[in-house]
């Protein structure tokens, strides 16, 4: 298990956001558990990485309220979150090693700690006789589970992962889908996860919360336990 | 093959300007050929040469002098933003001074050695490299320093570890921008007070083969920069080419 600040609870109130003129989430209500896992899923341009930028303090919402861990200011957000996009946004000119110890070096880490800090998690995430090869040199499986890596080395309670896998093909997605829900079942985390693929946020997550297209509403928001990827989908078309 | 194709482009414009010098007997003071200017340079092989090293130096430190300036300009406007709004509309607007006709000033300024022309090849050059590193500074992509805000970097860190590393292709752009300005900015340096450069081989503009020699070494110096500017590229920054 890394060494973290333990999962976080996140509180969404009546949330609000736009961008301009146009609306973009509408009245979102949320109560995520400490440890707790929850999948966003919604079509396209329905707010669902708009909602994370607003969790992570990234951004303020226009109306209601968000707090992680009971602080509701944008930096206590972010001193909680860490962030996972779709790209994986590795740094071209640092190692995948480097890469992964970057979030110790910001928090003042000396490179060398830092780096034998990442070291043996290269082991346990598939990724041994890789540290020292440039991101471009990894498949794009290698380089989600260095940024994946990278991620969880932050620190933080809450972990906002963005479509992580959907640069990938379909098998690989899958392969990385399964080993995603085993490695969080290892780590206490908060975790929401914003996806397009129901079966991975049905495998993934304890809960599942579904989006109307913009501005995002609530549709559905109940235990994967409960819910068939037909439910899912059925909430999605309504 | 392609890549040898500029010789035999070189090759037919020499054979081209050699037969309409011949054909038409044009005169040497109006348009030498080929084949005079490459005898004047084997003539004078020894005091172009001298000249060369002269020029290559003022070149140089010039240069170097640029990429400091420049790029420390670019730092320091970006870290600073009301700096940067103070200073950048001024810096654009200096590039429509002449520097032909200040560099007199900087020589009385300076005096007749190194440091003035040094001084004046780097005006004329550092602006396309604060230019490029400002663009590149910004081009980083804005999830990246989202994503690296969340990943416990404050903003100078975020400067250091991603957006100057970012911009260095662009860095890199400007300074081969800046070395194809360096030859032309030596040999005014030249003309504001002599050197002992190329451009003293200059002056007699009806000896046009001497000239035109001076010319070719100082286009070779240019060349010679440029070459060395994109060699440094490829060893400090391979991912750029790479990927």
């Amino acid at each position: 298990m890394i060494a973290t600040m333990a999962g976080a609870p996140i509180s969404i109130e009546h949330v609000g956001h736009g961008y301009g003129p146009l609306p973009v989430l509408h009245d979102l209500s949320l109560e995520i558990a400490a440890g707790s896992r929850l999948a966003v899923v919604g079509p396209s341009g329905c707010g669902k990485s708009t909602l994370l930028h607003l969790i992570a303090g990234l951004e303020q919402p226009r109306a209601g309220a968000i707090s992680v861990g009971g602080g509701d200011l944008p930096e206590r957000r972010l001193a909680g979150c860490a962030l996972m996009p779709q790209d994986d946004l590795l740094l071209p000119w640092r190692s995948a090693l480097d890469n992964a110890a970057l979030p110790l070096m910001n928090a003042g880490v000396g490179r060398g700690q830092a780096r034998e800090a990442a070291l043996p998690l290269f082991r346990r995430f598939g990724l041994e006789g890789f540290e020292q090869e440039q991101p471009r040199h990894l498949s794009g499986g290698m380089r989600q589970r260095v940024a994946f890596l990278r991620t969880l080395l932050a620190g933080k309670g809450v972990l906002l992962l963005d479509e992580p896998f959907a640069s990938l093909d379909a098998l690989t997605r899958e392969e990385l889908g399964g080993w995603l829900a085993e490695t969080l079942d290892q780590e206490p985390r908060t975790v929401v996860l914003v996806t397009h693929d129901v079966d991975e946020a049905l495998r993934t997550c304890e809960r599942v919360a579904v989006l109307s297209p913009r501005p995002g509403r609530l549709l559905l928001d109940a235990p994967s336990s409960h819910l068939s990827h037909e439910d899912v989908m059925e909430a999605l078309r309504s | 093959m392609k890549r040898f194709a500029w010789v035999a482009v070189l090759a037919g414009l020499l054979l081209a300007w050699e037969a309409w010098v011949d054909l038409r007997s044009v005169p040497d003071y109006l348009l030498p050929s080929p084949s005079g200017i490459a005898s004047a340079l084997w003539d004078e092989r020894s005091t172009l040469l001298s000249q060369a090293a002269v020029t290559a130096r003022e070149m140089l430190f010039g240069f170097a002098l640029a990429v400091i300036l420049g790029l420390g300009a670019a730092i320091l406007l970006q870290r600073l933003p009301w700096l940067r709004s103070a200073v950048y509309p001024l810096l654009v607007a200096s590039q429509s001074i002449p520097v032909v006709a200040i560099a007199p000033l900087l020589v009385i300024y300076l005096g007749f050695g190194l440091s003035p022309k040094a001084l004046i090849v780097a005006l004329v050059c550092f602006f396309p490299i604060t230019a490029n590193a400002l663009d590149g500074f910004a081009s980083a992509p804005a999830e990246l320093r989202s994503t690296m805000r969340t990943l416990n970097a404050s903003p100078r860190a975020i400067f250091w570890r991603v957006e100057l590393p970012w911009a260095s292709p662009r860095v890199f752009t400007g300074a081969r921008i800046a070395a194809s300005y360096a030859a032309v900015a030596a040999l005014f340096a030249e003309y504001a007070g002599g050197s002992g450069g190329l451009a003293d081989s200059m002056h007699d503009q009806l000896d046009t083969q001497l000239v035109g020699a001076s010319i070719l070494l100082l286009a070779l110096l240019a060349l010679a920069l440029f070459g060395l500017v994109t060699l440094l590229e490829r060893v400090m920054i391979p991912w750029a080419r790479e990927g």
